[in-house]
């Protein structure tokens, strides 16, 4: 009765706002609704795909077969591990916090949604066309730290609370060298807006920022091996920031359990299990749009040749979902190849290579640009 | 200052040389058997459920007195004289009814001790190894051909024959003093 009371409240409330204020329509409303449930579409949908690959991408690299008996090629597996953690009991332990144990997996998974808001899948789609759109981005991916802290404090948990403490230090360390390459990005483009920059890479792929960004100077050139340097430095941060093997002690199995989600089941696992995945599509569109031409084609499109114009779009998300893709697929790579760093070793990464030598990027690349 | 660069270079090369070992590996053919659909081939002599070819069957009890754990049961019953039992595939002449042949294959600790004292070769091992049960009874294996109603039968015939010899024998003793030969044979029973 009183959820019945709430959402009469509620459309009395929705009525007398429309009403009110006339300049806000209905369907605006709407839309803004219908565009921002468009990525869960894509999250979901690639999450279901990327934990298939995960699984046999590590298959293959380990000369396995991989699950094969759910569907032709054990293509249903991810959806029937989806529908068996949707059965699963959700057990609450009677010591957990249990407020910000029920918040922590929301908050983990709304903070990798809201990285989505300022991916620009396309021209035509961008959930959020905001000018901080970069800086937005480090602050969203904190967001999820805040979350996993929460989720290790309230499992009152020895090996999630380490779990826990250790992400919330690995990121906020690797969040300095992303920031640093994403200010030279800054400098030489003087943009933070994703759709700007992306639009700055267009034509061939000789001008995505990789390759020294746009235009024919002799800047462009000095540009290059200090864009390849940045290149790597952000992938390498990036993928400390989503918690993914050789960065993955927050999680380390064999050390805690599985780190700040031991305690959680069913559902609320598989919230941060689908934040894990979104979170890598996420850094791997970040680490496109900003050097390899974000949702830009590198051959121009078939569409302006065609002079179909609607084909546009959809080929620019062909491209944008490939480079992300493809770099979801290196990190899984990169997964299956290296062993798990030490805690002093992820830390003389960040503190003593990834930093200095960003550091030392980011003046170069602002001399050259005074220059 | 020269150890710091070597450092990033080596680390950086080491990570690609291990990235092109797991690219490799993700075109060589998987090593995994897909066991129930694909069976690997046992090697020759392998040990595992125990087998009975009943045509072959003597009733011996050899095989019964070999085992360690006493898993193999064996009650035999003889035959009437006029009946013909065959014979085994190494020519000797079947003389009992074998009318309970149980091996409690839980128990069996696949030691083969009692397929080396039988004399025709009957009981052996097999390369069957998948015969999980849910009730532990079931993994009780019956080997006997004959039917409940035969196997009463047999008993009851041997039964008939036994209380016949009885019969005789008490007639036998209860007749007046016989002759010489009869004596003997009744001294040689």
């Amino acid at each position: 009765m009183i959820i019945y009371d709430l959402l009469i409240k509620f459309v009395n409330w929705l009525q007398s706002f429309f009403v009110q204020n006339p300049s806000v329509l209905l369907s605006d409303v709407l839309a803004m609704i219908i565009s921002a449930a468009l990525p869960l579409i894509f999250v979901l949908t690639f999450v279901l795909w990327a934990v298939l690959a995960e699984r046999k991408v590590s298959a293959w690299m380990q000369d396995r077969v991989g699950p094969n008996r759910t569907g032709p090629h054990g293509i249903l597996q991810t959806v029937a591990d989806l529908v068996k953690l949707l059965q699963k009991e959700d057990i609450v332990a009677s010591e957990n916090d249990k407020p910000l144990f029920n918040l922590a997996p929301v908050l983990v998974f709304s903070g990798a949604y809201m990285a989505f808001a300022i991916i620009p899948f396309s021209f035509a789609y961008i959930g959020s066309n905001i000018d901080l759109g970069l800086i937005f981005f480090v602050a969203a991916s904190g967001f999820v730290t805040a979350g996993i802290l929460m989720a290790g404090w309230a499992s009152n948990n020895k090996y999630s609370l380490l779990g826990a403490m250790r992400s919330a230090a690995q990121i906020i360390s690797y969040e300095i060298p992303t920031l640093l390459v994403l200010v030279t990005i800054i400098m030489i483009t003087g943009t933070t807006n994703l759709r700007t920059l992306s639009e700055m890479q267009t034509g061939f792929f000789w001008n995505w920022m990789i390759f020294g960004g746009p235009g024919l100077s002799a800047a462009k050139f000095l540009f290059i091996p200090f864009m390849f340097i940045g290149f790597i430095i952000l992938y390498i941060s990036t993928l400390a920031e989503v918690n993914r093997t050789p960065f993955d002690i927050p999680e380390a199995e064999s050390e805690l359990v599985s780190g700040f989600h031991t305690e959680y089941s069913g559902m609320k696992f598989a919230m941060f299990f689908l934040s894990e995945y979104a979170n890598m599509f996420a850094v791997s569109a970040l680490v496109s749009a900003v050097f390899l031409g974000g949702y830009q084609s590198p051959f121009g499109y078939i569409g302006n040749l065609l002079h179909i114009t609607w084909l546009v779009p959809i080929e620019q998300f062909f491209w944008f979902a490939f480079k992300g893709i493809f770099f979801v697929l290196v990190q899984m790579w990169l997964r299956w190849t290296l062993p798990r760093l030490r805690v002093d070793q992820l830390m003389a990464l960040c503190w003593k290579y990834l930093i200095p030598i960003a550091f030392v990027n980011l003046i170069i690349v602002g001399l050259i640009t005074v220059l | 200052m020269k150890e710091y660069f070597q450092n990033i270079w080596y680390g950086l090369f080491t990570v690609f040389v291990g990235m092109k070992v797991t690219f490799k590996h993700l075109f060589v053919p998987s090593v995994t058997i897909q066991y129930p659909d694909v069976n690997i081939k046992l090697p020759e002599r392998e040990r595992n459920r125990l087998y009975v070819n009943m045509d072959d069957c003597i009733g011996c009890d050899q095989c019964s007195r070999a085992c360690p754990v006493s898993c193999i049961e064996i009650e035999t019953v003889k035959c009437i004289p006029g009946e013909d039992l065959g014979k085994t595939s190494n020519g000797k002449k079947k003389a009992l009814w074998v009318t309970k042949f149980n091996i409690d294959i839980a128990k069996c600790c696949f030691c083969q001790l009692c397929v080396f004292p039988c004399p025709t070769e009957c009981i052996y091992m097999t390369d069957v190894f998948e015969y999980s049960e849910y009730e532990r009874q079931n993994l009780v294996y019956d080997f006997v051909t004959l039917s409940p109603v035969e196997i009463e039968e047999k008993k009851l015939n041997y039964a008939k024959l036994e209380a016949e010899k009885a019969a005789q024998k008490a007639a036998a003793a209860a007749a007046p003093p016989p002759a010489k030969p009869d004596a003997k044979a009744e001294d040689k029973q």
